[in-house]
This record gives structure tokens, C-alpha cells and sequence, in this order.
């Protein structure tokens, strides 16, 4: 696609200025209006009744006692569903790879696959009556083995996660460019390990919850959702109610953090749906913190067998892969998580030749979708972690080793050599790895490192340092759109149906139109996240809307300026180029009377009945585009982080932690700035903290934030932040992903800082996270092996 | 059902109703007042966005029942902003250094902080982040509200009143 950007106002008031949030007033107030504070009346509440095994079969369940009590109004089970909700839920996105597939049912009809698999949903008068209801139904399950480990389910003799299937394997994917075995000639050197990352979620302070309203007379089915993705939502819905198209709308208002796992399709959404059609009455259910460590979308956990082979200068020469992908126990996002993750594998070095062995692999655990970061910190972590140990081999400076194997700036557009998730060959498009990786160094003061490290040592502090950097694919496609329109009372409304979880997308699109229109922010309304603001869309995920409907607002914005303008120019009869605008008004330039508003012009667009436009006059000020990326945009970013390490306790204290950071053009760099110390907080937190465990069984063994710790404030440091401004070529804004690539480096640079503090006992620390516990244990291992 | 009378300020607003006496208190707030900025993320005590004051001290209305409140004045943070509706100057500060992002966690942390300025006018960043230790939020990385915190207590001391440390 040709961009041409020659309309751009000459004033820019608003994009990359640290505007102050729109959406802050309100929430700061406790107005906000999230889904469990809609109230509707006459609304029902409902609980659902999870499976307490992580393999069974389902012999009976009687329902009777729970719907004897009182303010009990209906239980639901897999065959009181309308047919088209008795199938599985539809695969969001097939690959040719996939050789078993297995979506998840709303209800379990025969056989439960992981602990807090729906089994039965119960709708009353309130909360309180719904979970008593729950309480009252009685299920027989037949236990079956479980699958728990994903290389274990790899096995021969492995128990199967679904006992219809003949193995746990879902898809093996090759996948190879260059040649390998030049790159593993015996002259290279070879370094290789295997890495493991655990699991986690995503933890949005507010859990999924849905409301859901069914209009009789009308037939409309309205969904209040906390999600990410209103029209895949309400694709799925279609789907699962045999619906019709024109009579569901979603809507999500705010959102109190998503971070991925509310990008799917929950069966709740459907159960909630289905009971408000079937009672005529509004139905709420709100996920508990429990219900969302056991059914919340999560991930993480993979296997990472990589060996790497260099020149004896330390150039790299190529990798070969085997990864392993724990899926859990269904597919939900089909091969796309550990699709991202192999081929985010190369980062920002020239690998000239990968060879990856992929398998993804069903268990009896949650099943897994993108958590921020999607796929990509395990690869960053193999990664980095492997080219530590390729400079330790080698006696080399671990930024050296790094720095002599950057794609460089003039090598862009950079051909990777693999096929992105996307369909497209994986081309970066722009970017300056060395100085992005040389800011951050300098910023964090590397070179004097060893001073500050031996200092500490004579104190009997353990100091270290870590680095680790990233690419990451954003802003895919295939599109996402935006209105903008003028209303005749001379106010500006965005209209679209990209959803935002704390993103502040509405400051974004409305500073981006106010310079297309010449006008201030107090003049715009948003509304988003709705699907009847437009017609289509994907979701809020992978960095992706100020790159798409950031884009859209930038174009429909300039277009409507330019339909102000023509018609303007024929009410006041002179030449468009004879006229100015701001704050609402056009006028001939010189001749501030002889103006128009907005509010006069979006009148006359609106027409009179019966009278026909002149030639050239065209109805409504409005514009509505689609703006379609050609490829991702490609972010990429440095972590650098010097901490210290507690011997006694395996406590770790981050004293300085710096990101160098590329995103592109930054439209308001405060929202920039809160997404790199948020993603950061949670990288801190995959690496160090984070852990959800499950037994041999499949049974989750934390699942409550006493067992399971997300970063608190003390664990957190200030992040001091170095921006790279290189545009993306391939958006007329020049703008890229922001809101991941604080997550994708941080558990290879912490754990990196870590080793590198006990670089004299000899220890290649090779999984995440790494907790107090788990360092402390290594720790005293290691003092007992030297002691002997 | 087991039903309580209870009376109690909210805001400077008198309610008398009649609980559940399993009731919560921020389930009393949020669904029988209406009063659903007070927000409920974790439900067994640990992430703090339920937080409000009653009398002056921060609860967890997760953990208390409605009935253990009667009698007693409660703050939350639709009581926090001023008479004609304009931010606090904590509220203020926390807009300008972007301390909030989706918002879910922020009545907590104001209540929280709140409590904190009214007994302590001069926190150090230390202080700021021992006080918000028991309030999780997973959008800011906690810092842009330390840093909102000592801007608010600054404002709240006036131009001639020592900065800490």
C-alpha cells in the first residue's frame, strides 16, 4: 500500500504531546461504569458449577435440590442448551497443522478436561442464592488419569487429556529457512540448553463478567461484556445462538484490564445469553478471583531445547529448536501462541539459517491463550539466555556478543527468513537495534559496572546485571476502523468498536483527530468498544489499535476535513484554498465573518427534505475507513537491569532498571511512558513472583493471591525509560505496538542480572520464575556441593 | 434469609436498610446503594480495590459484613472528590502523573492513600509504598502513583511546608 501523507496540518497540537486522559475524571470519582455496576431491572445473577477434577467422566447430575430452593430460577446443563450451543465452540483461527481439534464445549456434556470446566450454570435471585444452588447439585464423575506435564503427554504410555483422541498431540509445525547444516558445520561452535517458563495469568484487577439483556418486542439481544475483542464476541454468539446478525450488540464499557485472556470467547458469555433469552429477564455473572485462576485464560509454560552455533568470533550462525507448547486442554487461538514464539526467536541478530521442531500439546490444565507478551518472553528468555552462555564460553562481554550480531539500520527492511503468524514473509520494517541496545546501555551506566560490582563485593553485596532485547511483531492486521463524524450541534464523534482495558485509546483517537480537524478535545466524543458504532472488527491484542484504528481516525479524520472544507468553499462561495478552520469555525482567511461552523455545515450535509445536493455536494460529514496494514510494524526495545541479590534469603532487590524502547512515532508519550512501567511490572512478575502450579494430576495448587503473588509495590522499581523514535514506513502515523514490549525482555534480563551476581559460584540459571524460594534452594545447594 | 436492620453514614448520607446478615459490606455498598465505584478484585482481602475508610481507618469491605458496619461512618470514593465536583487534590495529582490506567484498582488506592496523607502529610516514597503494599494493580507499575502521592502531599502541605527527608 502507497501512503501519501501531504494533508497533515501544519499546527500539531496534540499528537506527541503528554496530553492529560480523558477517561481519568470519572474513573478517579468511582464513576466508572464496569460491567458488574450495570444494573438492569429485574436482573438475575448466576453462578457456575466448575469441575472439581482435571479428568472425568460425567455419570449423572441431579439438579432437583438446587432447584427446589427458594429464588433458584433455572439450572442449566449441557442438554437443556439450544442445539447450536450444544456443539464446541468454533476454532478462532484453523492452521492445516492442526491434526486434533478440540474446542471447548459451553456446558460439559459427557467428559471434564480440566478443573473449572463448566458442568452446570444456575441463575437466581442473587449471588448469594446462585452459589448456595451450586452447592445443592450433585454430580457422580467417573476420575480418569490425567496428563499434567506437557513433555510427560508427550509419552507413549501418556494418559490422554481427551479420552477420544488417540495421543495429546495437537500440531507438530516444522519450520526452517537457510541452511542448517552449513550453520552446523563442524568448524562452528555449538552452545545448547534447555529452558523452561512457567505458567501464569493475566490477572486484571477485575475479573470476566457479562450482562446480558434480551428485548422481547424487538428481538435484540444486547451483551455488556469485560472484554477485548465485541466483534469476535459477538461472531461467536451468532454462531453458538443461531442468531441473527442484526440483533446482538456488545458492548464493552470500561474494562478493568484484559492483558490477553479477554481476547476469547468464554462459554459464560453464552450461558448468560441464552438464560436471558430463555427467562426474558437480564442475567449478570461476575467471575470470582478463584473461577479466574482456574478458567481465566493463561500461559507460559513451554519447553525450550535450542542449540546455537557461532563462529569462534561469536557470530551466530544458526539454531536449531525444539519447543514444546503446554496448550492446556483446549484450543482456543489455534497454533498462533507458539507460532509467535518461534519465529520471535531471531530477535534483532542476523540468524542466518533456524531450524524448529514445534509441538503443541493438549494436558489437563486451563487452557492457554496470549498473556502480554504472547509467546514471545519464553523465546526472548531462550534466546538471550542462550547467547549468555555462548559469550561466557567464549570469554566475551555479553553486550559485545550482542552488538556484533544486530541486524543493522540499513539492512531494513530485514527479510528474517520465516513466515510471520500473519501469513506474510516476517520483513522488519524499521528500527535501530545497535543504538536502542547502546542507549540503554549508557543510560544504565554498563561500563562502569564492574567498579560498582567489585565495590559491593567489599561490602559482601552481590551485585549483577542483566540484558536481553526484542522485536516484536505489532499492529497486525487485518484491519480495524473508525468513524469520525460531525453532528449537527457542531461536536465531533469517533465511532469504533476497538476495545480499550486501560489503554487510553480515547485520548489517543481524539488527539489524533483534533489535529486533522484544528480543534481541542473538549469538542470530541468516543464511542468505542460497541458493535453497533461500526460494522467490523477484530480486538484489542497484540499492540494493535493505535497502529490500526490509530490509523483509521488519522485518515477519516482528514477525509471529513476535506468534505468541511469543499462544501464550506460552495456555501461561501470562493476556492477551498481560500479558507481556514479552527475551533470549529471556517472562514475565508482574512475575512473572519464570512465563516461557517461546524454545526451549520453538518446541517446543511444532513440536506432538506425533497432537495436535491448541488453537483459536488456530498451528504453527511462523515468518514468511515478501514485502515488494512500490509505486515506488522515492528517494535523492539533493550532491558538492561542491575540488582542485587539477598544470599541469605534469595531475595532480590532491582536497583536500576532501564528500557530502551522503540514503538515509533509516540502520539501522547505519558500513555507510552505508563505502558512500558506497566509491562515491565509485569515482566518482574513472570520472572520473579508468578507461579501457577498444578500437581501430577492436573489439580492447580494456587489459586488464590495469598499462593499465587503478583508484584506489589515494593517489588516494582521506577523504570527509566529511553525512546527511539523510528517511524514504521508502512502507517502514515509512523506508529508501532507500545504495550508488550516491557514484558518480553524482563524475565531474560532479571534472570541474566541474577546469574551474573553469583557469577563465582558457577550457576546457569535456566527456568522462570525465578521466586526467592526456588534461588534460595540453588543457593544452599550450591554452598553444600562446594563444601564437599 | 436472616435480615438486620442497620443504619450508617456514607458520604455524609444517612441509610437505614435491612441486610442479609451474610451480607458484605461492599456488596451492600455497590448493589443495595448503588455505590459501585468501590470495587471488589479479589474477594478474600488481599488485592485492596475494595478498600474504603470506615471512620478514618482503610477496611476491606470484602471482609467485613454490611452488619458489622452499622453505626459507623463510611468514605468511599464517591466521597472523595470536592462538594462542586472537582478532583481532589489527590485525584488531581493522580491524572497528572498518568497514576491510573484501567481504574479498577484506583478507589482503593485513593482510600488507601487518603488515610495515609491525612495521618502522615509529609510520606516519604518508602512510606507511599508500604501503605499501598496490600493494593495490587496490574496496569501502572505502582510508581506513577507514589509519584502522584508525594505531588498530592506537597500540594496538600502549601509552597512554604518542608519536603520530606
Amino acid at each position: 500500500m502507497e501512503i501519501v501523507d501531504s494533508k497533515l496540518l501544519a499546527k500539531q497540537a496534540y499528537i506527541g504531546a503528554r496530553t492529560l486522559r480523558t477517561e481519568d475524571p470519572a474513573l478517579l470519582k468511582g464513576q466508572g461504569q464496569f460491567v458488574d455496576d450495570i444494573k438492569l431491572y429485574n436482573i438475575l445473577h448466576a453462578c457456575v458449577l466448575r469441575s472439581p477434577h482435571a479428568h472425568a467422566k460425567i455419570l449423572s447430575i441431579d439438579t432437583r435440590e438446587a432447584l427446589r430452593l427458594a429464588g433458584v430460577h433455572a439450572v442449566y446443563l449441557h442438554k437443556d442448551l439450544p442445539a447450536s450451543a450444544q456443539k464446541r465452540l468454533p476454532l478462532n483461527t484453523p492452521n492445516a497443522a492442526i491434526t486434533l481439534v478440540m474446542t471447548q464445549e459451553i456446558l460439559a456434556s459427557s467428559e471434564v478436561c480440566y478443573v473449572g470446566e463448566p458442568v452446570a450454570f444456575v441463575v437466581a435471585d442473587s449471588r448469594y442464592i446462585a452459589e448456595d444452588a451450586c452447592a445443592l447439585i450433585d454430580v457422580d464423575y467417573d476420575i480418569l488419569q490425567a496428563t499434567s506435564d506437557c513433555a510427560d503427554a508427550l509419552k507413549d504410555n501418556a494418559p490422554l487429556t481427551h479420552s477420544t483422541a488417540k495421543n495429546n498431540l495437537i500440531a507438530k509445525l516444522p519450520l526452517s529457512y537457510g541452511d542448517i547444516d552449513r550453520a552446523f558445520a563442524p568448524s562452528s561452535i555449538v552452545v545448547k540448553d534447555v529452558f523452561s517458563q512457567n505458567r501464569g495469568s493475566a490477572h486484571p484487577m477485575e475479573t470476566r463478567g457479562y450482562v446480558a439483556e434480551f428485548h422481547k418486542a424487538t428481538s435484540q439481544l444486547t451483551v455488556w461484556s469485560a472484554g477485548q475483542a465485541p466483534h469476535l464476541e459477538k461472531k461467536t454468539l451468532i454462531d453458538m445462538l443461531d442468531w441473527d446478525p442484526e440483533k446482538i450488540r456488545i458492548i464493552m464499557n470500561d474494562v478493568g484490564g484484559g492483558f490477553g485472556p479477554k481476547a476469547i470467547f468464554y462459554p459464560e458469555e453464552a450461558l448468560v445469553a441464552i438464560a436471558a433469552w430463555n427467562l426474558n429477564r437480564p442475567v449478570k455473572w461476575i467471575e470470582d478471583r478463584r473461577e479466574h485462576f482456574l478458567s481465566g485464560s493463561q500461559e507460559r509454560e513451554q519447553y525450550w531445547n535450542i542449540a546455537l552455533a557461532l563462529t569462534h568470533e561469536g557470530k551466530i550462525m544458526g539454531i536449531k529448536l525444539q519447543m514444546i507448547h503446554d496448550n492446556g486442554a483446549y484450543l482456543q487461538w489455534g497454533v498462533i501462541l507458539p507460532y509467535i514464539g518461534v519465529t520471535t526467536t531471531p530477535g534483532p541478530y542476523v540468524v542466518p539459517a533456524m531450524d524448529v521442531d514445534l509441538k503443541m500439546v493438549f494436558t489437563n490444565k486451563g487452557p492457554t491463550s496470549p498473556v502480554r507478551g504472547a509467546g514471545r518472553p519464553q523465546a526472548v528468555f531462550a534466546m538471550e539466555r542462550i547467547l549468555d552462555k555462548a559469550a561466557q564460553m567464549l570469554s566475551m562481554d555479553r553486550a559485545r556478543i550482542r552488538e556484533i550480531n544486530f541486524v543493522q539500520p540499513e539492512q531494513m527492511p530485514y527479510n528474517v527468513g520465516f513466515i510471520y503468524r500473519d501469513g506474510k514473509a516476517m520483513i522488519y520494517d524499521s528500527g535501530d537495534y545497535p543504538q536502542c541496545q547502546q542507549l540503554a546501555l549508557d543510560k544504565a551506566n554498563y561500563e562502569s559496572f564492574p567498579k560498582r560490582k567489585e565495590k559491593a563485593r567489599t561490602e559482601g553485596r552481590h551485585i549483577g546485571i542483566g540484558i536481553a532485547n526484542f522485536v516484536e511483531g505489532t499492529g497486525l492486521g487485518p484491519f480495524e476502523g473508525a468513524t469520525v463524524r460531525i453532528q449537527q450541534n457542531g461536536r465531533v464523534t469517533i465511532l469504533t468498536a476497538a476495545a480499550a482495558q486501560g489503554q487510553g485509546h480515547k485520548t489517543t483517537f481524539m488527539q489524533i483527530c483534533a489535529d486533522q480537524l484544528g480543534i481541542d478535545l473538549d469538542l470530541i466524543d468516543v464511542i468505542a468498544a460497541d458493535t453497533n458504532a461500526i460494522s467490523m472488527g477484530i480486538g484489542t491484542f497484540a499492540c494493535r489499535i493505535t497502529v490500526t484504528t490509530g490509523n483509521s481516525v488519522y485518515l477519516a479524520a482528514q477525509n471529513v476535513r476535506d468534505k468541511v472544507y469543499s462544501l464550506a468553499a460552495f456555501l461561501l462561495q470562493c476556492e477551498t484554498s481560500d479558507l481556514e478552520m479552527s475551533n470549529g469555525l471556517v472562514n475565508v482567511k482574512g475575512e473572519p465573518k464570512r465563516s461557517k461552523t461546524f454545526s451549520d455545515l453538518a446541517r446543511v450535509s444532513q440536506g432538506i427534505p425533497g432537495f436535491s445536493f448541488p453537483k459536488g455536494v456530498t451528504n453527511g460529514l462523515e468518514d468511515t475507513q478501514y485502515f488494512l496494514p500490509s505486515q506488522a510494524a515492528y517494535c523492539n526495545g533493550t532491558a538492561v537491569v542491575e540488582l542485587e541479590v539477598d544470599m541469605d534469603t534469595g531475595q532480590i532487590q532491582i536497583l536500576n532498571y532501564v528500557m530502551g524502547h522503540d514503538s515509533g512515532k509516540l502520539i501522547n508519550p505519558l500513555i507510552v511512558d505508563g505502558q512500558v512501567q506497566g509491562a515491565v511490572a509485569h515482566g518482574i512478575g513472570n520472572a520473579t513472583l508468578e507461579w501457577m502450579r498444578y500437581d501430577e494430576q492436573g489439580q492447580p495448587i494456587t489459586t488464590n493471591f495469598g499462593e499465587y503473588l503478583l508484584p506489589a509495590s515494593h517489588d516494582v522499581p521506577r523504570v527509566s525509560v529511553v525512546h527511539l523514535e523510528t517511524p514504521s514506513p508502512l502507517n502514515p502515523l509512523g506508529v508501532k505496538g507500545a504495550g508488550e514490549g516491557g514484558t518480553i525482555p524482563a524475565a531474560a534480563a532479571i534472570i541474566s542480572a541474577i546469574e551474573n551476581a553469583l557469577d563465582d559460584a558457577e550457576i546457569f540459571l535456566k527456568d522462570t520464575p525465578m521466586t526467592p524460594q526456588r534461588l534460595f534452594d540453588i543457593l544452599r545447594k550450591n554452598k553444600s556441593s562446594t563444601h564437599h | 434469609m436472616d435480615n438486620i436492620h442497620i443504619k450508617v453514614s456514607v458520604n455524609h448520607r444517612t441509610y437505614e436498610r435491612d441486610v442479609d446478615s451474610r451480607c458484605t459490606l461492599g456488596d451492600f455498598l455497590r448493589h443495595d446503594l448503588g455505590l459501585t465505584g468501590t470495587h471488589y478484585g479479589c474477594e478474600h482481602g488481599v488485592c485492596g480495590a475494595c478498600t474504603v475508610l470506615l471512620d478514618t481507618k482503610s477496611v476491606r469491605s470484602c471482609l467485613l459484613l454490611a452488619v458489622q458496619a452499622n453505626g459507623k461512618k463510611i468514605t468511599t470514593v464517591e466521597g472523595l472528590a470536592h462538594k462542586d465536583g472537582t478532583l481532589s487534590v489527590l485525584q488531581q495529582a493522580f491524572t497528572e502523573c498518568h497514576a491510573l490506567q484501567c481504574g479498577f484498582c484506583t478507589p482503593g488506592m485513593l482510600t488507601t492513600l487518603t488515610e495515609l496523607l491525612a495521618e502522615n502529610p509529609s510520606p516519604t516514597e518508602a512510606q507511599v509504598k508500604s501503605a499501598i503494599s496490600g493494593n495490587l494493580c496490574r496496569c501502572t507499575g505502582y510508581q506513577p502513583i507514589v509519584d502522584a502521592t508525594i505531588l498530592a502531599a506537597s500540594r496538600l502541605r502549601g509552597p512554604l511546608s518542608p519536603s520530606p527527608q
